[in-house]
């Protein structure tokens, strides 16, 4: 694990009118890593993305990108800094080929806006072999053809092709089957097998425990902690989440930090 | 494709072009994508019925009529493929359309102040069309007014305005040359063979540009079967379209018009990013958004383009007629141009369909109306034959949309 984090927030906090989402919340990952980041619902998970990915910036507190201060504005500043979002509902076009959803946005044009299919055609499969992601036959099919876990494939790999740094997938398994969810994990683990941050957030503990190296628990807005995979439980776990406080101190991660 | 298993396509491939060609149609077909077969077998059955039916229907003279009858509504319906592609409609075409015809009738009224020729009238109305379009645009795009009301509102504005404009004599005659001939004027026998030289040479162009690209991009160059027949087919139809209207008057301007624009907005929607973000937003528009399309920018270019090419279209029909009186723009002109385009396999559910769409189904519209006016049968056996093929049309398109979502994709 490199000594600089990818991402660092320092205290950051959020609040919408009167509710205060995030209160003086510390969040870190590191190249080559996959950070789980759990909470019960409204313990500000998707504020906390939501706020890294620029959609709303944070109100106070300090976002550290590869050790230098960021400004997150907006979602082309996160962007630009090579922090990618997989979001839920996936955001593909149904309508619209792998390759077509791959380049959406960003598509590869000459002067006149006319676009290189064949270079576009020919980085998609190979990002998608760079995955192991096997199971699309062709990638000039079209996304309502293929399968929950296939999608989930290429929403992950559209957001790694873009010399991303940190990905954040947002609930990837969920309504997924059982052999669907294990292609998902597999492709998380490969992600951070190529040195990229990978932040997931999962209600399913099991997901987690299968991928996570670290796990970071929220509740009502504040860090209960940071948890080292190998050394906790997932009875430790759910009640950091539900109670705030894990059962056994001994469980607290392994650089001896704890944040209460 | 490069991973280690290798697709159905790609083994039917290898068996041979036909085969593949079939499997990669029920792919798409299982996407919701019902494509252009059914109406150019629906075309084929309508033209051999006529022809046996009557004597008149297969012959020079009418085929360079039918050129001309289906002109004005393919163009206008080249617009609402573009409007149905973002999942939205278009209800003011019909009027557009008329103000497009009265627009240019004004300006080359002689004897008045305006001295615009015969080009500059066309070029104004063609700006007026991008202005009508963005103002109706804005309200779909900006403000989230649905387009169906907005387009709605915009039928009776640009009715009333054509009832002012043309006051109290009712109709301007056209003596302007150039605007006639948009209609009216057929190319000679050497020009129509040029042409179509011209015509199938683009298309072989652009299949070597597309095979050399990819063979570059050391990717699967597809079946060569596929492509040669596809080339064969376009050769017969320019070549043969060229020798049955040079038996007659020749090849209609109106008809090189219309393939000219077929041609030049099918590139823009295929080819260009623009017409990417066409069919990305008329998919899924949260999406689109979230990709960094503005969305509302695409919207209001929609809007422009629908207007533009509905007063093109009138531009054609007013030409036609040499005048345009108070009935410019009503009738059927609106719901034949939007049956056109969906009877041609554009979906109404956005995202699907190709240009080409508007072409093929305002030949169907237009052929069983000619047809049925040749074997003598009255109006409403063509309103109710129309009517039925149009719902026919988008049950086909329904059902498979449907397929898809029972799936649970």
């Amino acid at each position: 694990m490199a000594d600089v984090p990818t991402l660092e927030l320092r205290n950051v906090s959020k609040s919408f009118g009167s509710v205060q989402a995030l209160v003086d919340v510390d969040f870190d990952v590191h190249d080559g890593e996959v950070m789980a980041l759990v909470g019960d619902n409204g313990a500000g998970k998707s504020t906390l993305i939501k706020s890294i990915a620029g959609i709303h910036p944070f109100d106070s507190g300090e976002v550290l990108f590869e050790g230098s201060r960021v400004n997150i504005h907006g979602p082309k500043e996160a962007a630009r800094l090579g922090i990618e979002v997989v979001y839920q509902d996936l955001a593909l076009c149904d309508n619209l080929d792998v390759v077509q959803n791959m380049y959406l946005g960003r598509e590869a044009h000459d002067l006149f806006q006319r676009m290189r299919e064949a270079e576009m055609e020919k980085r998609t499969a190979e990002t998608l072999k760079s995955l192991s992601v096997t199971t699309i036959r062709s990638v000039r099919q079209t996304v309502a053809t293929l399968s929950g876990g296939q999608r989930q494939s290429v929403a992950v790999a559209r957001a790694v092709m873009w010399n991303s740094r940190l990905v954040i997938l947002d609930e990837p398994t969920a309504a997924l089957g059982v052999a669907q969810t294990h292609q998902v994990l597999e492709l998380v683990k490969r992600l951070a097998e190529q040195g990229l941050a990978v932040i997931i957030i999962s209600h399913n503990l099991t997901d987690v425990f299968e991928v996570a190296d670290r796990i970071s628990v929220l509740r009502l807005g504040r860090n209960v902690g940071v948890y080292d995979r190998k050394a906790s439980t997932q009875e430790s776990i759910i009640s950091a989440i539900t109670v705030g406080a894990p059962i056994k101190a001994a469980a607290i991660a392994g650089n001896g930090e704890t944040r209460l | 494709m490069s991973d280690g298993a290798p697709s159905e396509v790609e083994e039917a491939a290898e068996r041979g072009g036909l085969s593949a060609a079939a499997r990669a149609y029920l792919e798409r077909l299982k996407a919701g994508d019902v494509g252009s077969l059914p109406v150019i077998v629906a075309l084929i059955a309508i033209t051999a019925f006529f022809s046996y039916k009557s004597t008149v229907f297969f012959t020079a003279i009418n085929f360079d009529n039918l050129i001309v009858q289906t002109a004005g509504t393919a163009i206008i319906a080249i617009g609402v493929v573009f409007v149905l592609l973002l999942g939205e409609i278009d209800l003011s075409i019909g009027y557009v359309s008329g103000v497009g015809g009265v627009i240019v009738a004004e300006l080359q009224q002689a004897g008045t102040n305006h001295n615009f020729g015969g080009l500059g009238a066309i070029v104004i109305a063609l700006i007026a069309g991008l202005m009508i379009g963005a103002a109706q645009g804005s309200f779909v795009a900006l403000i989230a007014v649905p387009s169906f009301v907005v387009t709605l509102a915009g039928l009776l504005i640009w009715q009333g305005a054509i009832l002012k404009a043309l006051g109290t004599e009712g109709v301007i005659g056209i003596q302007n040359n150039f605007i006639n001939n948009v209609a009216n004027y057929f190319l000679s026998e050497e020009a129509g063979w040029i042409l179509a030289g011209v015509v199938v040479l683009a298309y072989v162009l652009g299949a070597v540009g597309s095979y050399v690209s990819r063979r570059r991009a050391g990717l699967d160059t597809g079946d060569l079967t596929l492509t040669v027949l596809k080339g064969v087919s376009i050769a017969v139809i320019a070549f043969g379209v060229v020798a049955i209207c040079n038996h007659s008057r020749g090849v209609p301007f109106a008809g090189v018009l219309v393939v000219a624009l077929v041609g030049f907005w099918s590139y823009v929607a295929r080819r260009t990013t623009f017409g990417r973000h066409v069919y990305a937003v008329g998919g899924n528009a949260e999406a689109a958004r979230r990709a960094g399309i503005n969305v509302a920018r695409i919207r209001i270019f929609v809007f422009m383009i629908s207007s533009m090419m509905a007063v093109l279209g009138g531009i054609v029909l007013a030409a036609r007629l040499n005048s345009v009186d108070l009935t410019a723009g009503s009738g059927t002109i609106l719901l034949d141009a939007i049956a056109a385009a969906v009877i041609g396999g554009t979906s109404l559910y956005g995202g699907r369909g190709y240009v080409r769409a508007a072409l093929l189904g305002a030949l169907v519209i237009k052929t069983i109306e000619n047809g049925l006016d040749l074997i003598g049968q009255s109006d409403w056996v063509k309103d109710v034959t129309t009517g039925v093929i149009l719902l026919l049309a988008v049950t086909l398109d329904t059902v498979s949309r449907r397929r898809l979502a029972r799936s649970g994709r």
